[in-house]
């Protein structure tokens, strides 16, 4: 029997983890950390929640604690947001290449300098190819529903990967939503106890990250780039199963009003909440525009975000991290690619929106559906709204 | 291992490279690195067995008599033994093969 309730979405992703039964979380609980973990400490210390919660000394302390908990075979989780990502970069390259299945709530947000605590995706950008699996959440909704099956799809013996979870900073983490929550019996049936093929134990002695030479390492990165592009296969078993049990499907991409339309816009995070609300808008008006909804971004969908592109013409990517240098932002550039490889005839735009939490409003996409906002000449993307 | 490590396909390795094979370390001849090797001069030896403790390669063992030698094979040369022995019964030499 599942119960809805008004709550903020952070409360809600520890309430997700809690019905997950992790018995590890590790974590440092300073700005620019959440209230995930915050809840999670006070479930841990009233009796609720029947586990290990280790109070670190820093992200990077925080990751490396994750490592070892899931190493040992315990189903960890922890969460982080901006600056604590980035002090954890090292570490998340550790927990894919020893394949620990982590479940990291991230919640995206601006990076320093200047200081900057608000939403946009500068964080997660920067940490995208550190070989996690990558979901991102549109609503509350999909965050808690993303972090039950976050644990299913990491600890699945196909997979044996980590697994974020992002959200949007504030517009997302520390918003009320109404959010339907599943019964511990039935999370419980959908997600086993986690079993591990090699943990840590003084009767079945193994090493774990241990060095490889120039002849092996080639092989070891090779089988995880394998792992992590096969996963997709069992990532989409996963939200099926999902579906069928609680009601709710999801995908790796997903489409609003794209049947009859050539024009479409892409985007990561809550962001499509608001260019939805444009496509209702314009719709008013007799305008069709499409949106395309990267809900799984690592590893990267392309045959589900071929099958979505087809018989579109023009594009617009939106992203909320400046290209820091590149000839556009990253999202746009694997787009392009994949584009260039299939030989598709599409026009691509990019723009930057919302960057260190600066509203997003609808009327920015009625303007690019309109070609309002021109693309400059001497750039390749476009910022919305800076004031030149 | 089973097989020499250049051998080995991608697909042949244990998830997240585990080694479940314990102390196949061994397989990996470190003396290969070395360019000098310690000599001990057994009259000076004392046999504390300050070498052998501090050898970071765990490569010095105890002989019949109670001396000690390096096992060349995983010998670096790095000169801790000689820099330890308080009786100064190892000297370092030159050894380039």
């Amino acid at each position: 029997m599942s119960t809805k309730k008004g709550i903020e979405v952070s409360i809600a992703a520890s309430i997700a983890a809690k019905l997950a039964r992790v018995e590890v979380v590790a974590a440092y609980p300073i700005t620019p950390q959440t209230h995930i973990v915050e809840h999670l400490s006070e479930l841990v210390a009233n009796g609720e929640l029947e586990a290990v919660y280790i109070n670190v000394e820093s992200e990077h302390s925080a990751m490396s604690a994750c490592c070892g908990a899931s190493a040992a075979g315990a189903r960890t989780f922890t969460s982080t947001s901006g600056q604590g990502l980035e002090l954890m970069h090292e570490i998340l390259f550790i927990a894919s290449g020893m394949r620990l299945p982590i479940v990291m709530a991230t919640v995206n947000r601006a990076l320093s300098s200047p200081l900057s605590i608000w939403g946009d995706h500068s964080d997660i950008m920067a940490a995208r190819d550190t070989g996690w699996i990558m979901l991102f959440c549109e609503n509350g909704q999909e965050v808690v529903d993303s972090i039950i099956m976050a644990f299913k799809i990491a600890e699945h013996r196909n997979v044996l990967l980590p697994v974020m979870v992002n959200l949007d900073g504030f517009s997302l983490s520390h918003v009320i939503e109404p959010i339907e929550f599943p019964s511990q019996k039935d999370v419980d049936s959908f997600l086993p106890p986690y079993k591990p093929i090699y943990s840590l134990h003084p009767d079945r002695p193994v090493t774990m990250g241990a060095y490889a030479m120039p002849e092996i390492y080639t092989e070891a990165k090779y089988a995880q780039e394998m792992a992590l592009i096969n996963s997709k296969a069992t990532i989409i078993e996963i939200m099926k199963e999902f579906g069928d049990k609680f009601g709710r499907y999801y995908k790796p991409v997903e489409t609003y009003n794209t049947e009859n339309t050539d024009f479409a816009f892409i985007c990561l995070g809550s962001t499509n909440e608001n260019i939805a609300t444009a496509i209702d808008e314009l719709k008013s008006h007799g305008k069709e525009a499409g949106l395309i909804k990267l809900r799984l971004f690592r590893p990267f969908p392309k045959d589900e975000l071929l099958w979505a592109l087809k018989d579109k013409k023009r594009i617009a990517i939106i992203e909320r991290a400046m290209p820091a240098g590149a000839a556009n932002g990253p999202l746009y550039n694997e787009i392009a690619s994949l584009i260039y490889n299939n030989k598709l005839d599409i026009t691509l735009e990019n723009y930057i929106v919302g960057l260190g939490g600066r509203d997003v409003h609808p009327e920015y996409f009625m303007d690019i559906f309109d070609m309002k906002i021109a693309a400059k000449t001497d750039k390749n993307f476009t910022v919305i709204g800076v004031r030149e | 291992m089973a097989k020499p490590m250049e051998q080995y396909k991608w697909h042949e390795l244990n998830v997240g490279c585990v080694i479940d094979e314990p102390g196949n370390a061994r397989e990996y001849k470190t003396g290969d690195w070395r360019s000098q090797k310690p000599v001990w001069n057994d009259s000076k030896c004392i046999k504390c067995g300050l070498c052998w403790l501090y050898c970071p390669d765990a490569a010095i063992y105890q002989t019949e008599e109670g001396f000690y030698r390096a096992n060349l094979e995983y010998c670096k040369g790095c000169g801790i033994c000689s820099k330890e022995c308080k009786p100064g019964a190892i000297k370092i030499v030159g050894d380039i093969r």
